[in-house]
């Protein structure tokens, strides 16, 4: 990059001091979390500041990784000692809490819910428990609300989310939005018409008559209250969402799509990198991981590794007759026709990733490659030493 | 013992990037070249089906994509039209329309309706023997456990209606372990193994469904035979390695290099695949995919997969092709 260029942001480094809330997304075995959590411990050492990692599901590795036994939505600091042991005087510190969507959910209800009654009411219906327990769905908006509250509380200079695993990548994207919508909906007020009165109008009665016949009227009723009790939320829950969607678009967040150059996710990464421009949300980076080494896509390699299967017994003879230690000259042959196999099933593979890696299309400035790392990632050293290559 | 293609009906599970749709897909191949007649169904409509055999969208309704293999794409609203059209005799499609709509926003919000819909599809196929065995290209790992236990959920919540008659045919097919299994399908990585072990731990808490077996997805193959790995450490060694360059007529470096990154890999993935199989409860069956460093992707990748899984299972695709 040429000096007059630095102004600009290049480099994941200059992203995350540039901006306050970082959305990692991509789909799901990419290495979200990780880097997340990588870009969280450079963030923390190098650029100071209170940062904070919100994951969504943790491997048990990653807590350890990060000197925590366990973290939960509840936020907890990295010990400092552990960036000393791992040789880093670190500038800020580290924070991370564990996205809990069942506890998020009772907060948020306990926030809004306009008397004590009703949010015993609504904390204590089936319904409820099943959504906020089970279904995935939920995770998406409460992922973003969170980080909309963490940072509105001010107490944090960047905080780096990883998303929910989402059927659709862009789901948590328009979490927001749909939350609003279910509350403003027709639907949702048609439907609890029938608990509050009797009288059916024309155009609900048929829905009714199916609705109870498949359905049965008391988990009808079930709904009807649940939904009724919800909508007393109503005003809370629209005026939070938009105040989140209104984070998402602000100029302090930046999204970074990861993925690895392996068809299903590079294809869904593409889609990704397609909705956030058409949704003007702010696209800071692209992380490529586990991106093989350019060594397998030289073509003169390839060729000398072509060379040294066919005539894998003549250049082990005549290395076995100058150096006779080495080993027998036909087991020497095979293990060099063994060594020139692999090179070429992985070039296989390396190329197919380089020809993914141009296809990536509505790139933006900033991208960084991951090699495929040796072993997993198991302390906070492994963690400092990913981000590094993250970092440039 | 129930092998995964002796069962009518079968889901096929996994962490997101494992290659469960290219499995399932391959599965499917290998049943309908055993002469079944087959549905492979995708339920989290992505088109990733499609892909594996090389053939535009899939829809709800079933299109033969192969010889006895029909693919179908889930579709919540469909299947609803379709219930609402056999059980509930509505003919009126126009009236249908409107209804499915607020049906799918219930859905969204109520727990299990949207799950019922689905898993009531896969197992009214059975029911009807409409097909020999039923391929099912699961939801993800997270999803994939409301969606088995979603009959019985509802049948808790439901006290009456036809929904609560429908659920128990529904839940007898699922848990029938000779009927219906579970398959996951796993890479030899870390965290693809922990999810692995950890949902085979919650289908046998929260549901009644048999999980049937384990497929290791891109094994990589042992690089070195007995006593070859010492040669190769000799030939490391860079005297060696630049007369061997020398001989080569170009630097092997990078060629020993890419050979001890394999090494590595395979190292670091035995391990993981030691976790998984001591892991594992007793008795579910684990089943090698080797890396097979496809180059081509589609149909040609797909029966490369089933290729390997036939040998795995004892199934000869050659003999039956």
């Amino acid at each position: 990059m040429a000096a007059s260029d630095t102004a600009q942001v290049t480099s994941v480094e200059h992203l995350l001091a540039s901006k306050e809330l970082v959305v990692i997304c991509g789909s799901g075995g990419v290495g979200k979390t990780t880097t997340a959590a990588a870009a969280g411990a450079m963030a923390a050492a190098h650029l100071g500041g209170k940062v904070l990692v919100l994951t969504v599901d943790p491997a048990r590795r990653l807590a350890t990784a990060l000197g925590l036994e366990a973290f939960g939505n509840k936020e907890t600091q990295v010990p400092r000692d552990l960036f000393t042991e791992a040789g880093v005087t670190p500038r800020g510190e580290l924070w991370a809490a564990m996205l809990d969507t069942k506890q998020s959910w009772d907060d948020l209800v306990r926030r809004h819910a306009p008397d004590p009654e009703t949010r015993d009411a609504i904390l204590a219906n089936p319904l409820y428990n099943n959504i906020t327990g089970k279904f995935v769905q939920s995770h998406d908006y409460i992922a973003m609300e969170r980080l909309h509250d963490l940072h509105a509380s001010g107490r944090y200079d960047l905080v780096i989310v990883d998303t929910p695993p989402t059927r659709n990548a862009i789901d948590f994207l328009e979490a927001p939005e749909r939350m609003a919508d279910f509350f403003s909906s027709r639907l949702l007020r048609w439907l609890t018409v029938p608990a509050r009165s009797r009288i059916l109008s024309t155009a609900s009665k048929p829905f009714y008559t199916v609705a109870d016949r498949i359905l049965g009227s008391q988990f009808l009723a079930d709904i009807a209250e649940f939904f009724i009790l919800f909508q007393t939320m109503y005003d809370g829950f629209v005026q939070r969402a938009e105040a989140v969607q209104r984070t998402l678009e602000s100029e302090c967040t930046t999204f970074v799509v990861v993925s690895t150059l392996e068809p299903a996710p590079a294809h869904e990464a593409e889609f990704f990198l397609k909705a956030l421009a058409e949704r003007d949300l702010n696209l800071g980076g692209l992380v490529l991981n586990k991106v093989l080494p350019d060594y397998l896509l030289d073509p003169q390699t390839g060729a000398l590794a072509e060379r040294l299967a066919d005539q894998s017994a003549s250049v082990a003879e005549a290395l076995v007759a100058a150096d006779g230690d080495v080993g027998e000259a036909k087991a020497v042959a095979r293990v060099l026709g063994e060594v020139a196999d692999s090179y070429a099933n992985f070039r296989v593979v390396a190329t197919r990733e380089a020809e993914q890696k141009a296809r990536l299309s509505n790139r933006p400035e900033v991208v960084a490659t991951v090699p495929y790392l040796d072993s997993d990632v198991a302390d906070l050293a492994g963690l400092l030493d990913l981000g590094t290559r993250l970092w440039s | 013992m129930t092998s995964l293609l002796d069962h009518r009906l079968l889901f096929v599970t996994g962490k997101g990037g494992v290659g469960k749709t290219t499995v399932a897909a391959a599965l499917a191949l290998l049943a309908s070249r055993q002469g079944k007649r087959t549905l492979v169904c995708e339920v989290d409509a992505k088109g990733d089906v499609a892909t594996a055999y090389g053939v535009g969208p899939t829809e709800f309704d079933p299109k033969e994509v192969q010889p006895n293999l029909f693919a179908m794409s889930m579709s919540t609203e469909e299947s609803l039209k379709e219930y609402l059209k056999l059980q509930m005799r509505l003919p009126l499609v126009t009236r249908i329309g409107p209804l499915a709509r607020t049906f799918d926003f219930i859905a969204n919000a109520a727990p299990g309706v949207k799950e019922i819909l689905i898993v009531g599809k896969l197992a009214f196929e059975v029911r009807e023997d409409n097909y020999d065995i039923v391929i099912v290209d699961a939801s993800a790992t997270g999803h994939v456990v409301a969606q088995l236990a979603a009959p019985e959920a509802i049948g808790d919540l439901v006290k009456v209606g036809r929904v609560r008659e429908q659920t128990g045919w529904i839940t007898e097919i699922l848990h029938d372990p000779q009927q219906t299994g579970v398959a996951i399908v796993c890479s030899p990585e870390e965290m693809p193994v922990a999810e692995t072990l950890e949902l085979a731990a919650r289908i046998a808490d929260e549901t009644d469904v048999h999980l049937t077996g384990v497929i290791a997805n891109r094994v990589l193959p042992e690089l070195f035979g007995r006593g070859e790995e010492e040669i190769f450490d000799r030939l490391r060694q860079p005297s060696r390695t630049e007369a061997l360059s020398e001989a080569a007529g170009g630097s092997v470096t990078p060629v020993f290099d890419a050979a001890e990154l394999a090494v590595t890999l395979r190292r670091t993935r035995a391990g993981h695949l030691e976790n998984l199989r001591s892991s594992l409860p007793a008795g579910v069956p684990l089943v090698y995919v080797p890396e097979l460093f496809a180059r081509a992707q589609g149909m040609r990748a797909t029966s490369q997969v089933a290729e390997a899984l036939g040998a795995e299972l004892d199934i000869d695709m050659e003999a039956l092709a």
